[in-house]
This record gives structure tokens, sequence and C-alpha cells, in this order.
């Protein structure tokens, strides 16, 4: 048993009458890769939206580390206490050269433990060499292909050594070399310090890299457990893998 | 390898930038040539660059915001009325003093005395910080309000307007104390000298071209510095930047502050070069139009906004002489142009160049698409 980071107990999200997230309760542990997978309109993007606080909850609590109530603070407090998310449509500032948006991934050098200039330029070019991007530093960010892209936003996530680190789909829309390379990159991102929240559909890509499977239906928990686990469950095979 | 370059090549890397840069230089020496008695320009050109720079301040203090931080203000006559209003009162008060001519909106008003609020105002110091203050209390409290309540894009435009209309109805009133609606003329002197000598205008167009450089240039080391990234990155993906753990609200409110700020010294250069300031100026016309001469000039590029506002308001003092009523044609005819092909405004005419060429070479196949918008 690891400790965990995030503890979400009872949350509930609502839109209008619609309970996106419905009384649904989780724990990320440190040292993990936690995969959330459901069918489209389960809640695992809600889920991460209250959890960087993009989205409000009508009820239940989020902790990060049993201490801050994650649902009173706004998104900045948020990131700032530690916790970083990839979007599912890459979101990486195009009009910005490629080192420049690692560097906005550190808004405070003090808060990623970071001492000088040079501390900082080293984080950067150590980020830029974990995702393989050191050769395009200089180029503009827009004018990257779509899985540099994906690997860009993952740096700029990276750069503050964060604690919690929730990826939304990041094999999206990539080739199966891409796809690889992504699987060998999450692995490398596994930290004792670290928890990591992954959406994903590709089945075979979450069953490669995740410690651990939770598969939402209708904002509620279905399966907990392993991959291989998850592939023989019924419930989930009814709902979302299909025979 | 891939280390940062160091922030004097960052600034020269933009060729343009400098060339420009270069022109202006060129200008404020041909100024000081004038003020010192050279008869190079003549007095009407020596005024019009003044003006022109003054302009192209205004306009620049829009691009910071607008260009750079996508935070479009349809009110920046506001900032420029009040630096005008108060240099304007300084040197009505400083003519006073030096010439016991009692202004104007006083006779007309029947006052023997200025009103409380005038005390001070001749001296200059206390009239330009007094000024500048002013502009930057009035945005600071405005924006708090709406970047706190998440007012942005076209809403946050149409407050402004709202809000420079409603001080123009005010300025209007003849009791404010401000000149009412015929504001304020008949500066006579200033630091002492002959207002209309035209080694006077000479200097307040060099001042006015000076600011304009050291306004360009602190800009431009702004905009690359890591402050710069974060604003393109807030107007590209607030929210985005707000999940990395940056407070844009506060990022927000210190550019619009010091945008405003701009804007007054604009409106200081501006007035004394005209000899008169009235709530015209207040009108949402003109800040509409400000916002045109930066579109027109090109959004985002600092030279993009001086080059508009140079361009748009030389044609506009050119046909003013001979074909006045052609102006509003031409003007509405420029923004339709931007808004259908070039996005980018002037910017993108060299890009012009390619595409006519790539349809000679190819006929038909080079149909007159849209430019990307660079932002």
């Amino acid at each position: 048993m690891g400790t965990p980071a995030i503890v979400v107990s009872g949350l509930t999200v609502q839109f209008g009458s619609f309970r996106a997230l419905d009384g649904l309760s989780l724990a990320v542990e440190y040292g993990q890769i936690h995969a959330l997978i459901g069918p489209n309109g389960a809640g695992k993007t809600t889920l991460l939206d209250a959890i960087s606080g993009i989205t409000r909850s009508s009820g239940g609590s989020i902790s990060l580390n049993g201490l801050t109530e994650l649902t009173r603070c706004n998104e900045v407090d948020i990131a700032l206490s530690g916790i970083r998310r990839k979007f599912q449509k890459p979101s990486v500032f195009e009009a910005l050269s490629v080192r420049d948006n690692i560097a906005l991934g550190i808004p405070s050098a003090r808060q990623a433990g970071l001492v000088g200039q040079s501390a900082i330029d080293q984080r950067i070019e150590a980020t830029l060499d974990v995702i393989g991007l050191a050769e395009q530093s200089a180029r503009l960010a827009g004018e990257l292909a779509h899985g540099q892209k994906q690997w860009l936003e993952i740096g700029i996530v990276l750069a503050s050594d964060p604690k919690v680190l929730m990826l939304d789909e990041p094999v999206a829309g990539l080739t199966d070399e891409e796809t690889e390379r992504t699987g060998v990159l999450l692995r490398k991102l596994k930290h004792p310090a670290r928890a990591i929240i992954l959406v994903e559909h590709d089945m075979d890509f979450v069953e490669q890299v995740a410690d651990r499977v939770t598969v939402l239906h209708e904002g509620k928990t279905l399966f907990e457990g392993s991959m291989k686990n998850a592939r023989l469950d019924p419930g989930v095979i009814d709902v979302y893998l299909g025979r | 390898m891939s280390a940062q370059p160091s922030f004097y090549s960052r600034f020269a890397a933009d060729r343009f930038y400098l060339w420009n840069l270069v022109a202006l230089v060129g200008v404020a020496l041909a100024l000081g040539h004038a003020a010192a008695g050279g008869g190079l320009l003549s007095e009407y050109a020596i005024n019009a660059l003044g003006q022109f720079a003054a302009f192209a301040i205004l306009a620049l203090s829009l691009d910071l915001i607008w260009g750079y931080l996508g935070i479009l203000s349809l009110g920046h006559g506001l900032f420029f009325a009040i630096g005008g209003y108060a240099i304007a009162m300084h040197l009505l008060k400083h003519s006073y003093l030096t010439t016991g001519i009692v202004p104007d909106f006083m006779q007309f008003m029947g006052w023997k005395q200025f009103p409380a609020y005038w005390v001070w105002f001749e001296h200059f110091p206390y009239a330009v910080a007094a000024g500048l203050l002013f502009a930057f209390a009035i945005a600071l409290v405005f924006g708090f309000v709406s970047f706190r309540s998440r007012v942005n894009g076209v809403y946050f435009a149409i407050i402004t307007q709202a809000l420079v209309y409603v001080a123009m109805l005010l300025m209007f009133r003849n009791d404010t104390g401000f000149g009412g609606n015929n504001g304020m003329t008949g500066f006579s002197v200033v630091f002492g000298a002959r207002l209309g000598q035209s080694s006077v205008t000479a200097l307040l167009a060099l001042a006015a071209v000076v600011t304009l450089i050291a306004t360009l240039i602190g800009c431009r080391a702004l905009v690359i510095s890591r402050v710069g990234a974060i604003m393109i990155a807030c107007r590209d993906d607030e929210t985005r930047l707000r999940t990395l753990g940056y407070r844009t609200i506060a990022l927000k409110l210190s550019i619009w502050c010091l945008s405003a700020v701009l804007a007054a010294i604009a409106g200081m250069l501006y007035v004394p070069l005209v000899g008169i300031i009235n709530p015209r100026v207040l009108s949402p016309e003109l800040s509409l139009e400000i916002a045109v001469w930066v579109a027109i000039g090109g959004r985002g590029r600092l030279f993009g906004a001086v080059i508009g506002a140079v361009t748009i308001n030389a044609v506009k003092f050119l046909l003013s002489a001979r074909a006045p009523e052609l102006w509003p044609f031409m003007l509405s005819a420029l923004i339709v142009l931007v808004a259908l092909i070039f996005p980018n405004g002037l910017l993108d005419l060299p890009a012009l160049r390619s595409l006519i060429r790539e349809f000679v070479k190819r006929p038909g196949a080079g149909r007159l698409t849209r430019f990307k918008s660079a932002s």
C-alpha cells in the first residue's frame, strides 16, 4: 500500500440536471500510474477538471496529501500546490518557442525547488532531453507535428517537477511508433514522489503502462483493479469494452 | 546547445524593428536641427510629425494590451484625454500667471478664481504626476473590477466604450471646471517660452518623437522578456496559463495600467502641439479609430501600431485639406480589407507579393486565400 496523493470522496459535479460525477470516490497513490477509462461521458475529463479547479463541484471533497482541500482552491493555487494537467487537445503556446513553452512550465522557481537562473536553465535542458525535443528548442511550438506537440505539453507540465501529473489522452492521434515512445516516456516519469493520473482510450497502451485502472461509468466507479482483470470483468465488458 | 540567446541578441533579432527605429532616430535628428533654427522642415510638417508621434505612442499603448495580451479597449481615448486635460490645466494656469489673462472658460462662467482642484497645476511636475496618477487610478479600479469578474473580449470592449462615452458626457458640462463643451484653449506660454514660435514647436515635436523612441525600446524590452512570453501565453490560452500556476489577473491589471499611463503620456505630448483640448477627444469615434490604426498597421508587432497610426493620420491630414468627404469611405474600405484579407494589417503586404507571384506562375491555382492570423 502506497501513500495516497489525491483522495476523492463522494464527489458530485452537476451541470444543470445532468450529474457528470455522482458521489465518486477514488484514491490515487504516489509512485503509480493510475488510469481512468470508460465510455464517452463517463466523467473522466470532468474529474480532471474538478481536481484542477476548472470545474466547481457541488458536493464531496478532493484532498491533496490528506491536507489541502482542493475544492476550496482556485486553479492557480491548485497548480502552485504541485498539481499539473495535460489537456485532451494539445494546449501548447503556438506563438512561443519550444524552450519558452517549457520555461512557462516553471511559474515560480522557489516552488519548483530551484535556486538561481542556472538551475532553471538546467531544469529546462533536462526536460527538453526527457521529451526528446532538445533539437527543436528554438522552433515555434506552432510549427511542431501533432505528436511533438503532445510531448511538448508533457514537458510543460513536467518542468516544475509536479507531485501529481494528470495526462488527458496523451497518445490520441499518435502513430504506433510515437505511442510506443510515449509509453517509454511515461514509465520514465514514474517516481516514488509522484502520482500520475492517465485518461486514455487506447486499451493496449493502458495495459502497458498503468499500475491500476479505474473504470468510470455514468459518473460512478464501475471497477477498480488491474487492466488484466478489467478485461475479464463482465460489467466492464458490458458497458465499455464490448465482447 | 539550446541555451537561451542573450537579451541583446533577442532584441536585435528583429531587423524590421531595428531599421524602423533607425528611421525614427533620423526624424528626431531632423527635428533637433529644426529646433536649433534649421529650415529643413516647414512649420506645418514639424507640427504634424509631433502629432503623429503622439498618436503612435497612443497606438502602442493599445497594441501592448490588444496585440500582446488580447484585451481590446475601445475607450483608450479616456486615458489620452486625462493626460491632455492635465497638461492643458498646467498650460492655462502657467499662462495666466505669466500674462494675467483670465482663461476663457472662467470668464464665460463668471469665475474670478480657479476651482480648488486646480491648485498647484502651475507646477509642471505636479501636473504630470497628477495626470499620470489619475489615469493609473481609473485604470486600476476599472481593470480590477472587470478582470476579477472575468469580463473579457467583446464585453470588456463594450464596457470601455461606455466608460469613455460617460466621461464625454461629463466633460460636456460647463460647471465641472474643465472648460465644458468649448474645452480649453488659448495656451500662450510653455516653460516661460511663447507657444507658436517655430523653435518651440520643434522642441515639442522632438519631445514627442524622443518619447516615442523610448516607449518603443521599453515595449520591445518588455515583450521579449519572460513577462512578454507570459503575456502572449495569456492572450492565446488564459485557462491553460492559470492551470500552470500564473495569477493572470495581476498580470492583466499591471499591463492594463501601464497601457493607460502610456496613453496619458501621449495626450500630454499632443495637446501643446494642437493648442486645444475639448470633450471631442472623448468621443467613441476617436477611441474606435485608435483600434483601427492598430488593426490596419498590424497587431502584436509594435511597429505595426506605429506605422498604422502614422499612415492613417497622414492620409487623413492630406485628405482633410483636399477632399474631407472621402475620408470615411477610405477608412471603411481599409477596415473591410483588413477584416477580409489582411488579418495582420499592412504587415501582410510583403506576403502579398509572393502570393501574386504564385498566382502569376500557376494561373487559377493561387486563389486569394486569407492570410493566416498571427494570434
